[in-house]
């Protein structure tokens, strides 16, 4: 069902964790597909990505999609992480599955997310990002059974 | 392990080697068509009519009542469509679950959008049917209750006996999709009021592809296949020998070991439901502890989601199955687990382990092990577990 590439950044998924004091974070959900997505950034004053993490909940194309983001955005600046879009996600993936399209979109969005959220801490506009759609606020799903 | 570990039996089965055996001369030198007149085609005339009386008889009905059909799905759709069809000047509304299967919950979508109305009848949280409910459901024009016998997701067996009252009661056919029952538990159609029945070989250890209806005698049906005077002219079509010879012997071994096939499934299932919930904190088992066939095992770990367990469990020669959107195909999760009153995020993290007799104790270790590393590794990776775990 998915490509060496999609199952080799599920396995070992690169970046996994979590940057204390961030300089932006962001968490994107399909509530659909009970996919969730978290980016944490760390950019630097020149705004470059220095260190780049995430968290995801969700199937095996979700990770892998998280994972090969946080790759593509790592040591970029800030306007050429904006550039990483879904598409450019799925190739480096060798593809995914046309039902699992959507995890590549949530991709894209955790990032931007991740970047609304620093340009809002910086107090600065980044030209060519919207504010993200679907951010959940912390802790709105965990309840216990 | 090297060996694979098959914990998915309730998707499908090994054909037992004693079926195989049964099957074969049935494709090479016993070929015959059998409804030719000669001699060599009665043979297999005489076969069919053999398979057809071993399952007439595991549930206590006539010979003349059983109908062979090329799965449980097409048994499913026959019962629902036929019914509706032949019943027509009775009225147009039948009563089902909200957790059949969806043979019968896509057949009842289809029926809907040809004037017939359904109720779709809730259940309480360990999946049984709210018997109270169905009563009030029922209408001057209800024609049918189907309601499943034993859930092929959480394993939930159905008040049968007391749904069967209900429909005889209220002068209603009462039809349950048994696919997952027949062949696991006893089922004797006079006793349980049931007045048609579904079933499939290749979930107890028969071949695929073959299915059949149980009609009481009586009850006005269709023909589902038209065409030659095959089952009595109602599912045309020439016969699938080896598969209804086969299903016979995987009926007649399923009946002789049930007892026994039962006694151990439950003990392994226990095992393994023991350990999971002592060993892994933040899970649950979906379904009823008791009212459940032997053989299931559900459960849902917060935090995670069931499509990124089964790849992971699949890496280590592990096959289970989830009610994760992502393993539906769709994007909700499991509608059985909706049903039951589960939060999306907790119906997506859920793993269905099916066992059979041929599973041992040390492969139910073995997998619990590694459950337990999967679940905590995807857990690590969770942005849910990490908020919840810092609310605490
Ligand atoms: C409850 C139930 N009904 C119907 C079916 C369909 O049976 P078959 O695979 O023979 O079409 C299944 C099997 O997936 C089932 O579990």
């Amino acid at each position: 069902m998915y490509t060496e590439k999609v199952m080799d950044h599920f396995t070992n998924p690169r970046n996994v964790g979590e940057i204390e004091n961030a300089s932006g974070v962001g968490t994107v959900g399909n509530a659909k597909c009970g996919d969730i997505m978290r980016i944490y950034l760390d950019i630097d004053d020149s705004g470059v990505i220095k260190d780049v993490k995430f968290k995801t909940f969700g199937c095996g194309a979700a990770v892998a999609t998280s994972s090969m983001a946080t790759e593509l955005v790592k040591g970029k600046t800030v306007n050429e992480a904006l550039q990483v879009t879904n598409k450019a996600v799925m190739e480096a993936l060798d593809g995914l599955p046309p039902v699992k399209v959507h995890c590549s979109l949530l991709a894209e969005e955790a990032i931007h997310a991740a970047l609304w959220d620093y340009a809002e801490k910086k107090g600065i506009k980044i030209e060519g990002l919207e504010k993200p759609k679907s951010d959940i606020h912390e802790g709105e799903e965990s309840e216990e059974y | 392990m090297d060996r694979k570990i098959y914990l998915d039996n309730a998707a499908t089965t090994k054909t037992r080697p004693e079926v195989v055996e049964a099957m074969l001369p049935y494709f090479t030198e016993l070929y015959g068509n059998p409804s030719s007149v000669y001699e060599f085609a009665t043979q297999n005339k005489k076969a069919v009519d053999e398979a057809r009386g071993i399952i007439a008889r595991a549930l206590g009905a006539d010979i003349s009542e059983i109908y062979f059909t090329g799965s449980g799905t097409e048994a499913d759709n026959w019962a629902l469509k036929a019914v509706a069809d032949a019943y027509a000047s009775k009225g147009n509304h039948i009563i089902t679950s909200k957790i059949e299967h969806h043979a019968i919950l896509h057949t009842c979508e289809y029926l809907e959008k040809h004037g017939v109305e359904v109720s779709y009848i809730d259940v309480d949280e360990n999946g049984i049917l709210k018997l109270d409910q169905l009563e009030k459901a029922i209408r001057p024009t209800t024609v049918l209750i189907s309601v499943m016998f034993a859930n092929n997701e959480i394993g939930t067996l159905q008040p049968i006996k007391e749904i069967g009252e209900i429909a005889k009661k209220h002068n209603i056919l009462f039809h349950t999709d048994a696919v997952q029952a027949f062949g696991q538990l006893p089922i004797d159609v006079n006793e349980l009021g049931i007045d048609m029945l579904s079933a499939s070989a290749h979930k107890l250890n028969g071949p695929k592809g073959i299915g059949f209806l149980y009609i009481r005698k009586g009850v006005k049906i269709r023909s589902f296949v038209h065409g030659g005077a095959q089952e009595r002219q109602r599912r045309a079509g020439t016969e699938n020998v080896p598969g209804i010879v086969g299903f016979g012997k995987a009926v007649e071994l399923a009946l002789a070991t049930m007892q026994e096939r039962a006694e151990k499934e439950i003990k392994l299932r226990n095992l393994l439901m023991k350990r999971i919930l002592e060993e892994i904190p933040f899970v649950r088992v979906n379904g009823d502890k008791v009212r459940r066939l032997p053989n299931n095992a559900n459960f849902s770990f917060q935090f995670i989601e069931g499509e990124s367990l089964l790849i992971m469990l699949d890496m280590n020669n592990i096959c289970a199955s989830s009610g994760s959107a992502c393993t539906s195909g769709s994007l909700d999760p499991s509608h059985v687990l909706l049903a039951i009153g589960l939060p999306h995020e907790i119906a997506h993290g859920s793993l269905r382990l099916t066992v059979s007799d041929e599973i041992t104790e040390e492969e139910i270790h073995y997998t619990v092990d590694k459950i337990k590393e999967i679940v905590e590794k995807l857990r690590k990776m969770s942005p849910l577990y990490e908020d919840f775990m810092k609310k605490r």
